[in-house]
């Protein structure tokens, strides 16, 4: 190795010597992890402004915290969406499937029933709770945590099981990675495995909408890690210039695998303050709080619904798995946090509310819990009779050379005939190509 | 459509039209703007302005402002929200302003618009045509003179369509509009206004002189997948397709061969049949395209007439193709795959 004394010195050398400053995350593997420095506000302190309010005169909601509900369990403060006991319980519902779901899914995946899931543990109200906010026929343009959507929109679990499985059931016929959902029915757009790619196409959507003098709005969900994609500035820049009746929702699980948020830019700003740069409406919300949730999506709803534009929120949430059945996520980061982690648990947070206000109890919890669980497992079995990854029970080979294009060109004509050669030669005539 | 149907068509025009290729895709995109009321285009300097090439002028005082409209500076914005109108069920029209700005948006047009159907088993389709101007001999420099089409035709799920007249182009670019898959429709600039025969210190030829600038005032399609016969012929099969189509054409002309040249149109869905009959036919193959050489269409071109015609062939296909380098601004002409290079490759295939 050099002698650093032997490097001829660049040029300027009586300047001081610049520094590459690296993020860090705070806590490692085995760390105490201590979150008592983040200011998460009071429930109820942020001002409620007007859906028709200019960005620049709600610039505070980009950097504080909206949040309804408090410590005692009740709802506080303007945002307090005010919903009735039914609502809440609905609310809840979904949120305790959501988890039993990815639960049942992710041991699936251990026992090698599928390549692939990914759970949304700790985010449940960021997707459901904002969906329920939105009319059913309101487009959204998902990333991949939020299940949430499609189970509060009341999607078939065997529909979801079934993709997972990429089984014969599967109606994307096996071609994507499991939980890459599409359902043109409940106005959930194809998931795609390109991160942020969604987001100006949300855009566009909601653009077309505009043309069409339609009344449906779009909003779109996307990771913290992934807003530094081109794509993210894009959907910024042609909302704002465009005016566009969309809602970006941003969630800041503070991790994107292993890179904490950071490498997204948090060190130095709230990602809901992306919005000010760009003329948008931002808000910052307390996603672990349903109601919160559901308030911020109601007022950039409402917002987009009357032409005053589109909103940014950020949900200031928390990732308490893994990133996916590929990740070990005790390998970067202190196992403590998410026990640490100051804006507690979503469920816990909305069932803990529906008792303070006496519409709930424990029992009525546990008995939800086991429905759930039940209905979940129950789903599985009838799944399995279609199959599982790997088992056989797939759609007909041929399928592959299907919709490449609307009509099968020669190219692929010639190419699938060559698949079924090869099956034969494989397998013989004898046994059929299901 | 042949050269034979074109004039039928043109016959029973009631007046005479002539249109350079501009007025052409003009006239085009005013037809279906008219007809279908979810076609959209939209791109930089589209609206009012009219594009930088004149494309679209006029049509936004026509159509109205969110017919078509002016775009930010974002190949991946204007692609990326076209993807979305597709979903809704409008049928955009994109213009990049020059092919060689298209690659911030090559992840929503590989990734998204080409997958879209496939991923949501038909739920979702992005029927997209994206227009821009490509190749060189405008001095436009190594960012305004590329032809990057090996890139689309490389990605299942995208057609590549390429005009070379300004009839073409309109039947051609309506054709695409209608089409349920996305398009990439490439504009040679170098012949928006006059064919070119590859002798660029002569003065430029207008359309008007070219019997293929005749275009009729109404609809018609050109379906994609169907290559023209430039020239019939027995000699030499000479594969080619954009400005291309006219340099070999005067090559042929000049050397005196007997050369059938097939203007390609469309290089996905590609006409497999027209290709191999022809080469069966001559025996011999010359492949010219613009574009650099390694991996280029005609590499695919080449492997293709091997395969399927060697046992016809008299002499090893040929492929006269740009360089390997950045489009050079001064060397432009230099780098340009002219009379000299294609005459020589000429040449070769017939010497025996």
């Amino acid at each position: 190795m050099a002698d650093p004394a032997d490097t001829p010195k660049p040029q300027g050398d009586n300047r001081p010597a610049l520094a590459l400053h690296v993020p860090e995350p705070r806590f490692r593997p085995g760390d105490k992890a201590d979150f008592s420095d983040i200011d998460i506000g009071e429930a109820g302190a942020m001002p409620r402004p007007d859906e028709s309010a200019a960005p620049a005169d709600m610039k505070e909601l980009a950097y504080g915290l909206v949040r309804v509900l408090g410590e005692d369990d009740r709802a506080h403060g303007p945002w307090d969406p005010k919903l009735d006991p039914d609502t809440l319980r609905t609310m809840l519902g979904h949120m305790a499937m959501v988890r039993a779901f990815d639960e049942r899914m992710f041991r699936g995946q251990r026992q090698g029933k599928t390549s692939f899931y990914m759970k949304c543990t700790g985010e449940e109200a960021t997707s459901v709770a904002a969906s329920m906010a939105l009319a059913s026929d309101d487009m959204v343009f998902p990333s991949y945590r939020q299940q949430g959507i499609l189970i509060a929109r009341g999607y078939s679990l065997l529909e979801m099981i079934n993709q997972i499985y990429s089984n014969k059931g599967d109606k994307l016929k096996g071609r994507q990675l499991p939980i890459m959902y599409s359902s043109r029915e409940h106005s959930f757009f194809s998931i795609s495995g390109n991160l942020a790619t969604q987001t100006p196409q949300a855009v566009g959507w909601a653009m077309a909408s505009a043309i069409k003098g339609d009344s449906r709005i779009a909003a779109t969900w996307v990771g913290e890690g992934s807003t530094a994609e081109g794509d993210f500035h894009s959907a910024c820049t042609f909302a704002t210039v465009y005016n566009a009746p969309v809602i970006l929702n941003v969630i800041n699980n503070q991790w994107a695998i292993s890179s904490f948020s950071g490498f997204a830019g948090a060190e130095r700003t709230t990602f809901a303050a992306r919005a000010l740069g760009y003329g948008l409406a931002g808000l910052r919300v307390d996603g672990n709080d349903a109601l919160a949730c559901y308030a911020a999506q109601s007022w950039a709803a409402n917002r987009a619904r009357a032409n005053h534009g589109p909103t940014l929120i950020e949900y200031f949430t928390y990732r308490a798995e893994g990133h996916s059945t590929s990740d070990d996520p005790s390998g970067y980061r202190s196992a403590q946090e998410r026990e640490e982690w100051p804006l507690g648990d979503p469920v816990m947070r909305l069932k803990n509310h529906l008792i303070a206000i006496g519409e709930w109890d424990e029992e009525q919890q546990a008995e939800m819990d086991r429905s759930c669980a039940e209905k979940v497992k129950a789903t599985t079995k009838e799944a399995e009779k279609n199959g599982i990854l790997g088992h056989g029970l797939h759609h007909p080979f041929h399928t592959m050379f299907e919709d490449v294009f609307e009509e099968l060109p020669w190219h692929l004509g010639e190419q699938a005939r060559q698949a079924t050669r090869e099956r034969i030669a494989k397998f013989g005539k004898e046994r059929p190509f299901g | 459509m042949s050269a034979d149907t074109h004039s039928a068509a043109c016959a029973e025009a009631p007046a005479e039209r002539r249109l350079n290729m501009i007025e052409a895709i003009n006239d085009a995109l005013d037809i279906m703007l008219e007809r279908d009321p979810d076609v959209i285009v939209m791109g930089e300097d589209v609206g009012y302005f009219g594009g930088v090439f004149r494309c679209t002028a006029g049509l936004q005082e026509k159509h109205g402002k969110t017919r078509v409209f002016d775009t930010p500076i974002s190949e991946c914005g204007i692609i990326g929200v076209a993807v979305g109108m597709g979903a809704y069920g409008l049928r955009p029209v994109p213009e990049i302003q020059f092919a060689d700005y298209i690659y911030p948006g090559l992840d929503q047009l590989i990734s998204e618009a080409a997958r879209l159907r496939y991923r949501s088993a038909t739920e979702y389709i992005a029927p997209m045509t994206v227009r821009s101007p490509f190749g060189g001999g405008i001095f436009g420099g190594q960012t305004h003179s590329q032809s990057p089409e090996s890139i689309f035709t490389h990605v299942s799920g995208l057609k590549t369509v390429i005009p070379s007249t300004p009839y073409d182009a309109k039947g051609l670019l309506i054709a695409a509009i209608e089409d349920n898959d996305p398009v990439i429709f490439f504009e040679p600039k170098r012949i928006y206004n006059g064919p070119f025969s590859g002798y660029y210190d002569k003065p430029v030829e207008p359309w008007k002189k070219h019997p293929q600038s005749v275009v009729p005032k109404d609809y018609y399609r050109i379906e994609l997948g169907e290559a023209r016969h430039v020239t019939n012929g027995e000699e030499l099969t000479v594969l080619t397709y954009g400005t291309m189509c006219h340099v070999a054409e005067a090559v042929c002309r000049e050397k005196g061969v007997d050369a059938e040249i097939l203007d390609l149109r469309t290089l996905v869905p590609l006409d497999i049949e027209a290709i191999e009959a022809s080469v069966r036919k001559t025996g011999r193959c010359l492949i010219v395209h613009e574009a650099t050489r390694t991996s280029g269409f005609g590499a695919e071109l080449s492997a293709l007439v091997t395969e399927r015609c060697f046992y016809h062939l008299e002499a090893p296909v040929e492929r006269v193709t740009g360089f390997d380098t950045p489009y050079p601004h001064s060397l432009e002409w230099a780098y340009f795959p002219g009379p000299v290079r294609i005459g020589e490759a000429i040449d070769a295939i017939l010497k025996d």
